[in-house]
């Protein structure tokens, strides 16, 4: 097991590298200049922008730049905000634990939903429960995140006003009340990421346990008469679930997407209105470093669903 | 006297079935028919389209016209959608916005189609370290962060185009050719399964042996037998891309002002939500609606080319 993991962890050394190319190729096939706001800047002579540029190495072949940028990243130089002032990692340490609280939640918030309507449509399908189901799931991942948003907003903010449409990092209370309104602040960008992965999951919950429900084992399990609950829950359910998973690691991308939106709209100060941030403020590192830690993100969890396969099933073996 | 009767009695019942000819097309057309909401959802995004098409030869308010006497008023006979915070007529903009918000989803749905069609079949036909190799940059894109990517590239191209094209068909350029880039893994995965298994079909090797080559192969025989498939993960791709669109537009990074796609509607209408909610309502209800009707004409057209599944 832990060499299997090993082993895993070393076939992401490729893809990271894959990844920081792409990156860095993006980066270095874009017109413009790091250095434009010096050069434009009367006050900076011509030599000390020349020496910058040579201390930066601009003017270096783009290999040489990338494996630079690359030694800097392996070794914790991440870089320096230009509008934040403080270094590019401690800004993401910052942001980085709201975004997976948030992602997180609405994550298992989403199971919550896919996994009982699903399962429970299957057991009966085009029965009126699996159509209603059906179509609410259709509504659901219809509606944009930023529309759910909105909507959000505009029933339980404004015309009821229960709860805060503004995320607040700084909240001056202790104890449970620090909690409690840490929840109520949090329950709208949760519910909408989770309700709108909930809703696409669903269908495939639904489809996935529908193909193994019909399976001779499953009639087995039922003739030597175990009772309905065990032969779905322990039978049915643990064998559907390997695509779910599969699908589950594979919609991360865009969920952290989902994230980047729901977080602009209401504010949350996560890593992803720290992306929309220095893009429109023109923070190079900080952007590089953002993307860089969600690929990384996304990778993290195709590790983990691959650990989850062999612990569902145990055919699946770690060699 | 056993040999005068008829060998078999049902050899006349199977007669006249075999007499009436179904085309697949025609097969796919009957089967698609009994699917109720997809045939609604046809109806309601052929009209979309038609409104979005023909509707500002018909309704000739400009999009722009300023008019600070009716500032933010809810709908009415003499603005159906109502205003914005300039006056400006939200019916005449949505109509306008609607042209570019569809035409984004097909463009970027005919570049995924087109560049997931030709990697899926290369890696399909060929095998071996080229497929290998295919697979990896196919994979290596799904586990890509494509919102941030799409920010990204955006962000640092945007003023390059914008020069080069013009602000309005400069950003259509690179949301359409970004959004196809990043939606073509799908697509690329499907149609190599399908060669996978349609390559070792007789009638590929029937081709074969009749002389024919391995591009003829290729696309006379397999891919129009692959594209059931692909259709659906082209329409999926549509709704996508409309949803990417408006995304972008939503953070402030997609069209500028004076563009008024959906998406860019909902975030100029944002900040006015608790006086004029209907302002931000419209641009959203139109992106569901069209998202909606895409979805379910895809799973009515999923339904119409299984052959296997029985309705």
């Amino acid at each position: 097991m832990s060499q299997y993991i090993l082993r895993r962890l070393l076939i992401l050394v490729p893809s990271l590298l894959g990844i920081s190319i792409v990156l860095f190729t993006v980066l270095a096939l874009a017109p413009g200049d790091p250095f434009e706001e010096l050069a434009t800047n009367p006050n900076v002579p011509a030599e000390v922008r020349q020496m910058l540029r040579a201390k930066f190495g601009i003017d270096d072949p783009v290999y040489i730049r990338y494996f630079r940028w690359l030694a800097a990243m392996v070794n914790g130089d991440w870089g320096f905000s230009f509008i934040s002032r403080i270094d590019v990692d401690q800004l993401i340490l910052q942001r980085l634990p709201v975004t997976l609280v948030v992602i997180g939640s609405s994550q298992i918030l989403a199971l919550l939903v896919a996994l009982p309507v699903g399962i429970y449509a299957a057991m009966r399908p085009y029965s009126l429960f699996d159509q209603i189901a059906n179509t609410l799931a259709f509504i659901g991942f219809s509606l944009p995140t930023f529309f759910t948003g909105l909507l959000f907003i505009l029933v339980f903010s404004i015309y009821l006003d229960w709860l805060p449409f503004v995320y607040r990092a700084d909240i001056d209370a202790t104890g449970w009340r620090w909690w409690w309104e840490h929840v109520r602040q949090s329950i709208m960008p949760v519910a909408v990421l989770g309700l709108f992965q909930g809703a696409s999951w669903t269908r495939f919950v639904r489809s996935a346990v529908l193909d193994v429900i019909r399976l001779d084992y499953v009639t087995t399990a039922r003739a030597k008469g175990l009772s309905e609950r065990v032969v779905v829950l322990k039978h049915v359910v643990r064998n559907a679930m390997i695509p779910v998973v599969t699908l589950v690691a594979l919609s991360m991308p865009a969920v952290v997407g989902g994230a980047i939106v729901t977080e602009q709209i209401f504010r949350v100060p996560g890593i992803g209105s720290l992306l929309i941030e220095s893009i429109l403020r023109n923070d190079t590192p900080v952007i590089m470093a953002v993307t860089f830690v969600v690929s990384c993100l996304v990778l993290a969890f195709n590790l983990i669903a691959d650990l989850l396969y062999g612990w569902l099933d145990p055919r699946i073996s770690y060699r | 006297m056993a040999g005068s009767t008829l060998a078999s009695p049902t050899a006349d019942g199977g007669l006249p079935a075999r007499a009436r000819h179904v085309s697949p097309g025609r097969e796919a057309l009957r089967r698609f028919r009994r699917h109720r909401m997809a045939v609604a959802s046809v109806f309601v995004l052929a009209t979309m389209v038609l409104l979005v098409a023909f509707g500002p030869w018909l309704w000739r308010v400009p999009i722009n016209e300023i008019d600070f006497t009716s500032r933010l008023v809810g709908p009415s006979l003499k603005h159906p959608f109502g205003t914005d915070d300039l006056g400006q007529d939200l019916f005449a903009r949505m109509l306008y916005g609607g042209r570019i918000s569809l035409a984004v989803g097909f463009a970027s749905m005919i570049v995924a189609i087109l560049v997931g069609v030709i990697v899926g079949a290369v890696a399909g036909i060929s095998r071996g370290s080229v497929d290998a190799a295919l697979m990896w940059v196919t994979d290596l894109f799904l586990s890509l962060p494509q919102l941030p990517l799409l920010l990204l590239v955006i962000y640092l191209f945007r003023d390059a185009l914008k020069g080069a094209f013009g602000p309005e068909l400069g950003i259509f350029i690179l949301i359409v050719a970004v959004i196809g880039a990043f939606r073509w893994m799908p697509v690329a995965r499907l149609v190599r399964a399908q060669f996978f298994s349609l390559r070792e079909k007789e009638f590929v090797e029937a081709a074969r042996a009749l002389g024919a080559s391995t591009p003829r192969t290729v696309v006379r025989h397999i891919l129009p037998n692959s594209l059931g498939p692909v259709i659906v993960a082209g329409t999926i791709d549509v709704a996508a891309a409309i949803i990417a669109e408006s995304t972008l537009s939503f953070l402030g990074l997609g069209f500028p002002p004076d563009i008024p796609s959906w998406g860019r509607l909902l975030f100029d209408a944002k900040d006015y939500l608790d006086i004029a909610p209907h302002w931000a309502l419209i641009p959203g209800a139109a992106i569901f609606l069209a998202v909606l009707s895409i979805s379910f004409i895809g799973d009515g057209l999923r339904d119409a080319l299984d052959p296997r599944k029985v309705m």
